[in-house]
């Protein structure tokens, strides 16, 4: 059993078998979808208010998802929990600052790296909010639903996803 | 302690968030799916792993939420969509999940295992998150509701039973595996 914990990685199909099991969970428990990009903007909204005072709460879309210290938010800091705990039994833990992959195809640049990620968040934060929710919430919560909506996200995230990545590192299918 | 009483307790609900948290960001990584490489090799059609962890998940989520529907034991929570909202806001995450081969979820993982990419790219989900917001009222009363869906679900789309949607998309995922199988993908 304890073998378990210390593999390096479980199969695909397991562990996502495993994340729906954890989906019908948190149906039941707390009567929502499991998304992640709810959690992200809590944390803009909070930093805002605590910048710029009392206004920043009466902005409408801050009316719609109040931000504050809630089930989705608190789901963020138990995925690095989480995923630390994974990756620290299995031994797989390890300070990178450039994935092997894009140091080889772009380059071993720290501070280019982390700026492209920055950039490449700030757009994944924007689109997720726009859509409505991101690979989480719209990828399984909502296509396991059977949310058209979802399944149009899902689309359009991996439509663009693919696109970006062919231009960047190249098409390299089939 | 009943179930309602269960879901409107504030603070009890902090800590399923983190139990669930813990759970998900342990079964994203022992997925393999913090990593950067895996995602962006999923992006360039080399790795299907994240579809293989996504459709597993969509699979057996969506065969425990319609059970739990039948029992009354649980709601569905579908957010309705327009062209103008899911297409758009849709096309600018993939471009940026491509950039930062990270989503918000997978980011928050991959922050876990120590990957400092993951935490510039956390920050930066944050700021997009705080823009949109910024940005709502425009928005809201432009693009976002432009070409609205005609309905919320595939069933009420296509005039079909929940039920044998449910069993078309659970047979079509496994036809999709076997096929993973057979090409050795």
């Amino acid at each position: 059993m304890i073998e378990w914990f210390t593999m390096a990685s479980w199969s695909p199909y397991l562990a996502g078998a495993g994340i729906g099991v954890l989906i019908w969970t948190v149906f039941v428990l707390s009567d929502h979808p499991l998304g992640c990009s709810t959690g992200f903007s809590s944390t803009a909204g909070m930093v805002e208010a605590g910048l710029s005072g009392g206004k920043t709460r009466e902005m409408p879309y801050y009316q719609k998802f109040v931000p504050c210290i809630d089930w989705y938010w608190v789901l963020i800091i138990g995925i690095v929990i989480g995923a630390f705990l994974s990756s620290f039994l299995s031994g797989t833990f390890g300070i990178v600052a450039v994935p092997p992959f894009f140091a080889a195809a772009i380059g071993p640049d720290a501070a280019f790296r982390f700026a492209a990620a920055l950039i490449g968040g700030i757009l994944v934060g924007l689109g997720a909010r726009w859509a409505g929710g991101c690979t989480s919430g719209h990828g399984i919560s909502g296509t396991l639903q059977l949310a058209l909506s979802s399944w149009v996200a899902a689309a359009c995230f991996f439509i663009g996803g693919i696109l970006v990545a062919g231009l960047l590192f190249g098409f390299r299918f089939p | 302690m009943s179930i309602e009483t269960i879901r409107n307790n504030r603070n009890v609900q902090v800590l399923l968030g983190l139990l669930t948290g813990i759970a998900f960001g342990f079964l994203l990584q022992k997925a393999g799916v913090t990593n950067y490489d895996m995602i962006i090799g999923q992006l360039l059609l080399t790795d299907f792993t994240v579809v293989k962890v996504m459709l597993s998940a969509v699979l057996i989520g969506m065969i425990g939420v319609y059970s739990m529907k039948l029992a009354r034991i649980a709601h569905l929570h579908c957010r309705s969509g327009s062209i103008g909202s899911t297409v758009v806001g849709g096309l600018i995450f993939g471009a940026g999940f491509a950039l930062l081969g990270y989503c918000p979820g997978t980011a928050a993982g991959a922050v876990g295992t120590g990957a400092l990419d993951a935490l510039f790219g956390a920050v930066g989900i944050a700021i997009g998150a705080g823009i949109f917001a910024r940005l709502y009222p425009i928005l809201a009363s432009t693009i976002l509701n432009r070409g609205a869906f005609p309905a919320e679900t595939v069933p009420e789309l296509i005039g079909i039973r929940p039920v044998v949607v449910v069993a078309g998309v659970a047979v079509m995922i496994l036809l999709l595996f076997w096929i993973f199988r057979v090409y050795g993908i």
